[in-house]
């Protein structure tokens, strides 16, 4: 910086300079008109009234919470409530409408599977998947086989009431241990799982007393999964002549199955869900595919 | 800032970093581009103010608005365009062609969209009249200004001013809202208060967007808040049209008496008399005689000042006129000037303008008032079911744009034999269904495809789903796949595999 005058003009644009000059190049002077200055004291102003208004400063352990009392939490419960206004009629009509007459109803269907979905996603998917697909020892419910019953109704009640759980109202029965309790011996239990294989179509791995098998499987299984082995929702014994295993077709693991038992659990949601997002979850369910 | 190394320097060698808005008082003027400028006004803002309420009947179940933005429904409506959401790429079509029309504009003739159709400078504009009409002109205004006297009559006539400026900014306010609900309905409900709260506070933001920005800001937007007047300088070249001075003729300047003594002695004289005509109305301030500059929105008010200047002196009007540097510069050196409205960029602009014009009018002569989209499950992506057989589900979403409830046909195809069910639709096909849908709405429908194993090819199998308009036969498809569990079907179906 060495030249300062201030009335220096620029020979090429003709407008006057700052004055300044770095190596040869001089700065044109193109003043900011003072309303913009006039912005800026205006937006400090404004930051100071935000900061007295709304919450700001972090404090150790809470925060300023500002004069207007404003809060993110409460524009969500806001929102929440008036979504649940908006939901009302709807909500009101599936609740008095029985399960089939919802599904018999465009309108009520397309209600219903959303808000299906979105509870499903909420409250199921953790166990069933996101997509109700299931995993070993989570039933996939897009599929067309029902332990505990896949009508509107079957689903309904096992959504309400779950299943093995506290409730009285809960779908009961397990399937025994039959190796730990020492119900079969240890040594009949590859025979009678062989036939179990044999009973799908497929054939058991080495030669065994398919025959034997029969008996046992006479003996101890028919009683809930019924002579030929194709199961009753009533006391949700799965059926096994099927191509879909909860746990595992094959040898090793129904060995395991028939040893120690199985018990599947899944919780009571009457009461914790709205009545009517139970409905939806029931309809959801029951649309996936594999409803009866 | 002074140190040693610098001792020369006074204590007041900075010079303010802002500087006071220099006051402008624009002169009425009379002439071809004024008289340009009205028309233009009033086609604007009439076409702005009420195109709200011009009717175009589409049927019972659509708006009868003919311009409309239903933001509830999620519909826009322009005489007999509708636009559905996933159509917004008509107007990106729109704002492409919008800027190039503007680049075009530009390589012609200049900021013409500056000098006469930007809303700033037409509301200005209005602005202005109003100001003249109850103020008075330049120099009765600059007269009460520089005297600050605040006599009764200055108060009223500012109240006036005001008044007037705040019942056109309510207006255009107003009106804006009318774009976005009926009309007639919404004009009812303003004045009986009932309407939506939203509606009166974008009326309040938009009269006070108006009244500051016409009313208060005027040339400051174009001098320093616009980006335009920076983005064309670098689009402009010498051949564009600008409203400039001939300085050829106009210089040396000098005033009338001397010139004419000069021509007789046959010496050298300018037809500029330095009146300062072309100031005292320019809207903006500036002085065109400087050349082409930033603040210069080529409104063209200077060419009528000039002109009737030069014709009460008898002089030969274009003084200042649209004309380009080149042919100024041709002029001095004694040469024919030149008009070249062809030149490569014009021709690219033209161009580029047809072609996106062909292709949105394309786009808009072959869209369908059928729509489809498939969404294939993600999890699972296919279920086998109790007897071996695969299902695959898709959510499927049918569009009718008609404004009518009309019966469709969906159909799966491209598989052999497949099990097709619509949930919640009774089924009519082995491989279709009839489904009805209402009058300008979408319906999703969750779709299973099941096959029996025998008849699986493959892991990934192509699947379509076409969607026919039982009343005009109009369709539209989708494809999608068909995913089965990995599994060796080649050699289990000994060569049949193949199409």
């Amino acid at each position: 910086m060495a030249a300062h005058d201030t009335n220096k003009v620029d020979t090429v644009t003709g407008m006057s300079t700052t004055g300044h000059e770095w190596d040869g190049i001089q700065e044109l002077n193109t003043p900011l008109p003072r309303w913009w200055l006039w912005l800026f004291y205006i937006c400090i102003v404004w930051g100071i009234g935000y900061v007295i208004a709304y919450p700001a400063w972090p404090l150790v352990s809470s925060y300023t919470k500002g004069v207007l009392g404003y809060a993110s939490r409460d524009q969500i419960e806001t929102d929440m409530a008036s979504l649940k206004v908006q939901r009302g009629d709807m909500v009101a009509k599936m609740e008095s409408a029985s399960l089939a007459d919802i599904e018999k109803d465009p309108k009520m269907l397309e209600v219903a599977r959303a808000l299906g979905k979105a509870a499903f996603g909420t409250n199921c998917g953790p166990c069933h998947g996101q997509g109700a697909q299931g995993g070993p020892s989570y039933p996939n419910l897009n599929d067309d086989q029902w332990i505990w019953g896949g009508s509107l109704d079957q689903i309904y009640q096992t959504i309400q009431y779950g299943i093995r759980n506290e409730n009285p109202e809960s779908r009961q029965g397990p399937m025994p241990a039959f190796g730990k309790d020492g119900i079969i011996p240890k040594a009949d239990i590859p025979i009678v799982a062989a036939y179990v294989v044999t009973l799908s179509g497929r054939k058991p791995e080495g030669n065994v007393d398919l025959a034997k098998g029969q008996k046992l499987f006479a003996e101890n299984c028919a009683s809930c999964h019924g002579d030929a082995g194709k199961g009753n929702p009533e006391v949700g014994a799965p059926n096994l002549t099927s191509n879909i295993w909860l746990y595992g077709g094959d040898e090793k693991t129904i060995i395991e199955t028939v040893t120690n038992g199985r018990g599947g659990v899944m919780p009571v949601w009457a009461g914790r869900l709205e009545p009517a997002t139970i409905k939806a979850l029931a309809v959801y369910v029951h649309t996936l595919g594999g409803g009866q | 800032m002074s140190s040693a190394e610098v001792p020369q320097a006074p204590h007041d060698d900075d010079i303010p970093l802002y500087e006071a808005r220099k006051e402008i008082y624009p002169q009425a003027v009379h002439g071809r581009f004024r008289t340009a400028k009205w028309i233009i006004l009033c086609i604007t803002l009439g076409v702005y103010y009420f195109l709200p309420f011009v009717r175009w009947y589409r049927g019972p179940n659509a708006p009868d608005q003919a311009v409309l933005i239903d933001l509830p429904n999620r519909r826009f409506y322009f005489f007999f365009i509708e636009i559905w959401p996933q159509e917004l790429y008509y107007v990106t079509g729109l704002l492409v062609l919008a800027a190039l029309i503007l680049f075009l504009m530009n390589a012609v003739a200049g900021r013409v969209w500056c000098g006469y159709l930007c809303p700033q400078t037409v509301w200005t504009d209005l602005f202005y009249a109003v100001e003249r009409m109850i103020e008075g002109d330049r120099r009765e205004r600059m007269q009460k200004a520089e005297r600050g006297r605040w006599d009764l009559e200055r108060i009223a006539e500012k109240i006036l001013k005001h008044t007037i400026w705040l019942m056109i900014a309510w207006w255009t306010g107003g009106a804006w809202v009318l774009y976005f609900a009926d009309a007639p309905t919404l004009v009812h409900e303003l004045v009986t208060f009932q309407a939506p709260v939203v509606a009166y506070v974008w009326i309040a933001i938009l009269t006070f967007t108006t009244y500051s920005l016409a009313g208060w800001m005027r040339e400051q937007v174009c001098l320093y808040m616009c980006p335009w007047p920076r983005i064309q300088a670098a689009l402009t070249d010498e051949y564009a049209l600008n409203v400039m001075y001939r300085y050829d003729r106009g210089e040396p300047r000098m005033s009338a008496k001397k010139a004419e003594a000069a021509r007789k002695a046959d010496e050298s004289a300018g037809d500029c008399v330095d009146c300062f005509q072309c100031v005292a109305v320019c809207p903006t301030g500036v002085d065109i005689r400087n050349g082409s500059q930033l603040g210069c929105i080529q409104c063209g008010l200077c060419i009528d000042a000039c002109d009737n200047v030069m014709a009460k002196l008898g002089r030969p009007g274009g003084l200042i006129a649209y004309d380009t540097d080149d042919n100024a510069e041709r002029r001095e050196h004694h040469e024919e000037p030149v008009y070249r409205i062809i030149r490569a960029r014009t021709v690219i602009y033209t161009v580029l303008i047809a072609l996106v014009g062909a292709v949105m009018l394309y786009a808009f002569t072959s869209r369908n008032n059928v729509g489809i989209s498939a969404l294939h499950d993600r999890n699972p992506l296919f279920v086998k079911l109790a007897d071996g057989a695969i299902r695959n589900a898709y959510t499927i979403r049918v569009t009718n744009k008609s404004l009518d409830t009309r019966p469709f046909r969906l159909e799966v195809i491209g598989l052999k034999e497949p099990k097709f069910d619509v949930i919640g639709v009774p089924q009519t096909g082995a491989t279709s269904t009839l489904l009805e849908v209402g009058p300008d709405q979408t319906r999703e429908l969750r779709v299973l495809v099941t096959l029996p194993k025998a008849l699986i090819r493959d892991e990934k199998a192509d699947v379509s789903f076409r969607l026919t308009d039982i009343v005009d036969g109009s369709s539209a498809i989708v494809r999608d796949h068909f995913f089965a569990p990995e599994g060796d079907y080649h050699s289990q179906q000994d060569g049949h595999h193949g199409q």
